[in-house]
């Protein structure tokens, strides 16, 4: 969805990015929520629209339907379904907006986590006859252990529950009373019909007693945060720049995203996992001398020694330095097709480094139904939570997700082929998660 | 050396971002990551305004050094003169090495056929894959937004290719955060598209504020053209038009820079690039749905072509 009507161009430029990710269950009405979220935001242009009505036509419909905007795979339209997940941009005048539409079905669970990782807002959405299933406790558990800020539970379909508050309330507060179990720290409640258009992006005639933002203005106007600055500087260097042209005979800069924080000139840093030390002499933002920079900036970074940094290094102010291990304690999601062992070899990709590693152990594994820990499963199966334990062939500096998404995050990958096995999230615990310990082994089919 | 830091209104954050520094930056980082983990990276450059935007984000992220890849142009043998003159300025202003697959020469030599509809843009495929394995690039830049087409929106930052470039919308790897990975086997390579998260609007905007220079027909010209299928084609030696198919001149300007054979330009007057983009905003036509002709093929054109090896 490229472009909004009638915005001036300064205005455009002058808005925030909202990254946003949808998971539904099948036949929860995503696609249409979706499809009518882009429609009534006059994010569809004609071109789109008449599509839909062609195939909608073609399919003996007699009303565009809007799902087929976002299913844009042949299997989707086939089966109805949405396999694999979709980046749409749409524009109001308040804002822009990245969404990620991720599958509900059970067995894409793990894309779901591709969405919600670089998400700062989950609309989880509820079929209002079916209430909070255990895909909505699923979902709800995702969004928390991949820490999204923002969740807003969409309550759709409410046109055939005769808009009635009492099963919206009953949702929500069921809702609520999960999601809080699992540190979701905040929370939306909205009642929908996305088939109908009610509170998506027009407020509903038809619930009064709702008092509340529609999806659309909730979006609008929710905070996005960029306080990636508060925390410690991370600045993993991604490659080495040295022209060693006659111009530029001596120019040697590090290259790479500063992942958190702030980076000044003159300040003392540490590079890791060597350790040596140094103070930065210079800072250029793609080309353009600076004396700051921060968070997410691609920059080049100068030193005042000539140490021997590399790929895959992390430079940080010496102060705020993180400390290096070996062992690596972190939640999975388990995302390929074959099972993580105990014991298995495999890569470990953490920021720009990559080293060998070995999985020690599988502590346990998550029920997101009742939040419980399933001890020492020995293996985790695709779409699998559970913890880890890994020990790598050489020292990372490593922060816990909780305070770094970026710098907190890592991919298990296969050695022999290059499949991403698992995405992991260092630290020491899903913080929610129960202490119940299980013995049977029911309950565990996802 | 000072530093202006604008306070963001929605955060209070002096450290916000604009949009586009935004979209930079993941760019410039999605450049570096594959320069530091691949061997034989290569960027496709057509001299269209997203490709020219990816070597001018390349220049910019390796700058002051050169940047460390090659150039390779899928050549249809049916490309506006301006944009292969285009093409061959910035190859030599930049001291860059240029691959040109050409269309022409498959046919001529009968390794391709023309087909009736005339349209060549499908016939790209061929020549681009067997350019990839020739050369051995194992990274191969695309200028490729989401935004551009409902299959286009499924497709990952880093996309792995198997031995016959094909795409498998099914196997993906999932994506997670900023962490892509670009491991392969031999003979498989991973196609990388920087600008996945901009849209045609972010393009505009971006050449508008580095200045980037661009071909002279993404603006309002003079042009003889004909009507064919709903589109403003123009006339030339590459086939068209036919007897009922009268030419006439128009101001007209192009969206998208491909084969002339299935390219439309759109009316207008927008001579500057704040006339573009205020004519783009206001468009209720998609990039694609506008001009190309080879999109509407199908419901699924676009997805069956990427699943032969199509960027």
């Amino acid at each position: 969805m490229t472009v909004t009507n009638g915005l001036l161009s300064e205005q455009l430029s002058a808005t925030t990015l909202l990254r946003f990710a949808t998971a539904g269950s099948v036949d929860d009405g995503k696609s249409t929520l979706v499809g009518r979220l882009l429609h009534d935001s006059k994010s569809v242009l004609t071109d789109q629209l008449e599509a839909v009505e062609r195939a909608s036509l073609g399919r003996g419909q007699d009303t565009p339907d809007l799902a087929l905007l976002t299913d844009g795979l042949r299997a989707e339209r086939e089966q109805g379904i949405t396999i694999d997940v979709a980046y749409r941009y749409f524009a109001t005048p308040a804002r822009r907006f990245i969404l990620a539409d991720t599958p509900g079905h059970v067995q894409y669970t793990r894309n779901m986590v591709t969405g919600a990782s670089t998400a700062e807002l989950a609309v989880v959405l509820v079929d209002a006859r079916n209430g909070v299933v255990e895909q909505t406790r699923r979902h709800a558990a995702v969004a928390a252990l991949l820490r999204v800020p923002h969740v807003v539970l969409a309550v759709n379909k409410m046109d055939l529950v005769e808009y009635a508050e009492p099963v919206f309330a009953a949702i929500a507060e069921e809702f609520t009373a999960y999601a809080s179990q699992l540190d979701v720290p905040e929370i939306t409640a909205i009642p929908i019909s996305a088939l109908a258009g009610d509170n998506v992006v027009e407020p509903s005639s038809r619930m009064d007693w709702y008092g509340g933002p529609t999806v659309l203005e909730h979006l609008e106007t929710v905070p996005v945060s960029h306080d990636l600055t508060g925390c410690p500087g991370r600045f993993p260097v991604q490659y080495v720049i040295r022209p060693q042209t006659a111009l530029h005979p001596d120019y040697r800069g590090y290259a790479g995203q500063i992942a958190s924080g702030a980076l000044r000139v003159g300040e003392a840093v540490t590079v890791l996992p060597s350790g040596r030390t140094s103070t930065i002499s210079g800072i250029d933002v793609l080309g353009r001398e600076t004396d700051i920079a921060w968070a997410p900036q691609s920059v080049t970074v100068r030193l005042d020694d000539d140490l021997d940094i590399s790929r895959g290094d992390l430079i940080a102010p010496s102060a705020t330095a993180p400390a290096t291990t070996q062992d690596v304690v972190a939640t999975v999601c388990h995302v390929a097709d074959r099972p993580l062992l105990v014991g298995q070899r495999v890569l470990l990709k953490h920021t720009t480094r990559t080293v060998k590693a070995i999985v020690k152990e599988i502590p346990s594994r998550l029920t997101l139904d009742d939040l419980s820990q399933h001890p020492n499963p020995g293996e985790l199966v695709a779409n699998d939570i559970g913890r880890v334990v890994v020990r790598t062939a050489e020292p990372l500096a490593l922060d816990s997700y909780e305070e770094s998404r970026r710098t907190g995050s890592f991919l298990l990958i296969d050695p022999a082929d290059g499949t991403t096995l698992a995405a992991g999230m260092a630290g020491e615990s899903f913080s929610a998660a129960a202490t119940a310990v299980v013995d049977a082994d029911e309950g565990w089919d996802f | 050396m000072t530093t202006v830091v604008s306070k963001d209104e929605n955060t209070g954050s002096p450290y916000a971002l604009s949009h586009l520094d935004a979209l930079e930056s993941e760019a410039v980082h999605i450049f570096r990551e594959v320069a530091g983990e691949f061997e034989r990276p290569v960027i496709l450059f057509s001299g269209g305004k997203d490709s020219i935007v990816m070597l001018h984000l390349a220049l910019k992220a390796f700058a002051p050094a050169a940047v460390p890849f090659s150039l390779l142009h899928v050549d249809t043998g049916h490309n506006f003169p301006e944009v292969l003159e285009y093409r061959d300025r910035a190859v030599a202003e930049h001291g860059l090495r240029l691959h040109v697959a050409s269309v022409q020469e498959y046919i001529d030599d009968g390794r391709l056929r023309e087909r009736p509809d005339g349209t060549r843009n499908p016939l790209q495929t061929v020549p681009l894959t067997e350019a990839i394995r020739a050369h051995r690039f194992d990274a191969v830049f695309g200028g490729g937004r989401r935004d551009e087409e409902k299959a286009r929106a499924k497709e990952r930052v880093f996309s792995l290719r198997d031995e016959f470039s094909q795409w498998d919308p099914r196997r993906q790897r999932p994506e997670l955060w900023q962490l892509y990975n670009g491991r392969h086997a031999p003979g498989e390579h991973v196609r990388v598209f920087p600008l996945s998260n901009w849209t045609e609007l972010d393009v505009w905007q971006y050449i508008a504020r580095e200045e980037i220079e661009l071909p002279g027909i993404y603006f309002a010209h003079e042009r003889p053209v004909f009507s064919r299928a709903g589109m403003w084609l123009t006339a030339g030696e590459w086939g068209g038009p036919k007897e009922d198919e009268p030419v006439e001149t128009r101001l007209v300007r192009y969206r998208t820079v491909g084969d002339m054979s299935c390219t439309g330009a759109v009316d207008s007057d927008a001579t500057t690039l704040d006339a573009v983009i205020t004519e783009i905003a206001a468009s209720r036509l998609t990039e694609r749905g506008a001009t190309r002709a080879d999109d509407k093929m199908s419901e699924a054109a676009m997805e069956d072509r990427k699943r032969e090896g199509y960027f």
